[in-house]
């Protein structure tokens, strides 16, 4: 049903015009650089001081598949997958939300032949951009640290994009139903959580059973897995339910925000 | 729906260049057989609310075309169902012949729309704000680039076009949305209270730009609580009050059938009985703060007010307006 949705209403071009209005906004606002800089350094920071630094204290770490590693090799994927989500989801809410509530942007672009869903996508291929622009540095980091290898990143790359556009689309969702900016306290402080427990900085098996399984419905906690499984260079079968998880978790983001914005915007 | 011949000597992307908007348009005018607004018993309601409570319209190509009533009267909600964006609850409404219901990406490429409340992008230099919108239309970037200098000019705007949005003032900003509007060279243009909330001078700018429009032969519609704005800009027009239409018929015709050619305005310095005294001059309206008086001839009118030995404070005749038929047909002045 999706598919035909999307085969027989987007128009390439009219989702190229919403991507294109991002990038014309990027150069008139120089204060949109400095945002985008400092959503690339949490990362890397959190990487040097707790991958490295106490990384330090804790040696070796066994991985699921086998083998011992360094300590910043188990957490240097888990900030990548941070890194894709927070690049996504500061565009998609902030935003995202600021162009369809203030500034009315999204009003005005409903006025001419774009369509909810246009707008949504065009939105999230925008929230990729930046994600990539995040991961993709990111992952030179990584090599350079020797943190993972090339074909390591070349392979956690995708996966990196793939959660880019998985929390998009959640993040455009939720966006769609925040009442003001107050809600976006609960997001930060759920961000965080995420970021905490999602077997980012220990694997998730030496959880508490109760907790393990909550983590395991939880988004970051796939994409996390995903990625690592790519850049520590243990690929099986099990990445692709956690890559599956991801796809819906997009494809049920971007769908519910187009409905929203119609619900919203053409009353 | 527009005539092939005008088609024929439409530019890349079906988008005539400004110039050239005045003869195409006019040919459109003359061959055009179907309306390009169509709704019976037109219907929205929001819940329990009754916004436009149904409605039949016609609006021909060429056509300048207004709504005329006070907030609430179902104005807008009228124009965002004409334009595309809010879908009827009931009855049935055609746009440039198509179903809004179905069509409506593709009859929204061929609107221009100036809402109520500017929207411009915060985000982009004006210049961007009508490349940008252009591109939604789908106008190459050379075309978007092409129409958004001819359009500069038009809303004189050229020495801003580097600038933000924000710092501009009030008729700059109408201006510029206006200009918007008419990026993809639309078939028909919505107009949402155009000069509301503007000063006189900007104001008088606005509507020698939309007087210009009109006369290229571009279909306007537009809302107003403006009676002068009505009368200088429309053809036709309908008057509209809780969710209905009320009258219809050109200015003059309007005022031809529902008032006088003219009318006393009496104010006193007190608060005595003044309307029966004045019984059988004319036909008397009391108001809160003055008495009006329907009159044939107004000097006349006023000359038996003072034969009857009455003596009021001021006295102002004048020609009677959209104002007067409004308050006759709905009991209440226009501006509120």
């Amino acid at each position: 049903m999706v598919t035909t949705m999307l085969a027989a209403r987007v128009s390439p071009g009219r989702v190229g015009a919403v991507l294109g209005r991002n990038v014309a906004a990027l150069r008139t606002g120089p204060s949109y650089w400095l945002v985008l800089l400092s959503g690339f350094f949490e990362p890397v920071l959190y990487l040097l001081s707790i991958g490295v630094g106490v990384g330090a204290l804790v040696g070796g770490l066994e991985l699921p598949g086998g083998g011992v590693v360094d300590y910043a090799v188990f957490v240097a994927p888990a900030m990548l997958a941070v890194s894709a989500m927070s690049g996504a989801l500061s565009e998609t809410t902030f935003n995202f939300f600021f162009k369809m509530k203030y500034s009315k942007t999204f009003e005005a672009v409903l006025a001419t032949p774009v369509r909810p869903l246009e707008i949504a996508l065009g939105e999230l291929s925008w929230a990729l951009v930046r994600s990539s622009l995040y991961t993709g540095a990111f992952l030179v980091v990584m090599v350079a640290l020797g943190l993972t290898s090339p074909v390591g990143a070349l392979a956690a790359f995708p996966a990196a994009l793939l959660v880019g556009v998985a929390f998009g689309g959640v993040g455009m969702a939720i966006s769609t139903l925040m009442r003001g900016w107050q809600d976006f306290d609960l997001l930060t402080t759920g961000q965080f959580a995420l970021f905490l427990f999602s077997g980012t900085f220990s694997p998730v098996r030496d959880y508490p059973a109760v907790m393990e399984a909550v983590v395991a419905v939880t988004p970051l906690f796939h994409a996390v897995e995903l990625v690592r499984g790519l850049a520590v260079g243990q690929p099986g079968w099990g990445l692709l339910g956690h890559a599956a998880y991801l796809v819906v978790m997009a494809v049920a983001g971007l769908v519910f925000a187009a409905r929203r914005i119609q619900r919203t915007l053409c009353v | 729906m527009r005539a092939e011949g005008a088609r024929a000597g439409s530019g890349p992307g079906g988008v005539k260049p400004f110039a050239e908007l005045s003869q195409a348009s006019v040919t459109v005018a003359g061959v055009s057989e179907q309306p390009l607004i169509y709704a019976r018993g037109l219907v929205k309601r929001f819940g329990d609310f009754t916004a436009v409570d149904g409605i039949d319209l016609d609006v021909a190509a060429g056509e300048a075309f207004g709504f005329l009533g006070p907030n609430g009267a179902g104005k807008s909600s009228t124009m965002r169902m004409i334009s595309c964006v809010s879908m009827p609850t009931s009855g049935e409404l055609r746009i440039l012949g198509m179903d809004p219901v179905r069509d409506g990406s593709r009859i929204r490429g061929r609107l221009g729309v100036c809402p109520q409340l500017d929207n411009l992008d915060p985000d982009l230099s004006v210049r961007e704000n009508l490349t940008t919108y252009a591109r939604y239309f789908g106008l190459s970037r050379a075309e978007a680039r092409r129409r958004t200098e001819e359009l500069l000019d038009f809303a004189q705007l050229r020495e801003k076009a580097s600038g933000a949005v924000e710092p501009l003032s009030g008729g700059m900003k109408r201006r510029l949305t206006i200009a918007r509007a008419l990026v993809n060279d639309p078939d028909l243009v919505l107009l949402d209270e155009p000069t509301t909330g503007l000063d006189p001078q900007a104001r008088h700018l606005l509507w020698e730009r939309l007087f210009r429009l009109k006369q290229r032969g571009t279909t306007l519609v537009l809302t107003t609580h403006y009676m002068d704005e009505a009368e200088q800009l429309c053809d036709r027009l309908v008057v509209m009050d809780g969710g209905r239409i009320v009258a219809q018929g050109s200015p003059r015709s309007l005022i031809e059938t529902y008032s006088t050619p003219e009318v006393v305005e009496l104010r006193f310095p007190d608060e005595a009985d003044y309307a029966g005294k004045l019984e059988g001059i004319g036909r008397v309206d009391p108001l809160p703060d003055r008495i009006l008086l329907y009159a044939e001839d107004g000097d006349a009118a006023v000359a038996e007010v003072h034969r009857r030995g009455l003596a009021p404070s001021s006295v102002l005749v004048r020609r009677s307006s959209l104002e007067d038929v409004f308050l006759q047909l709905t009991g209440r002045t226009l501006v509120d």
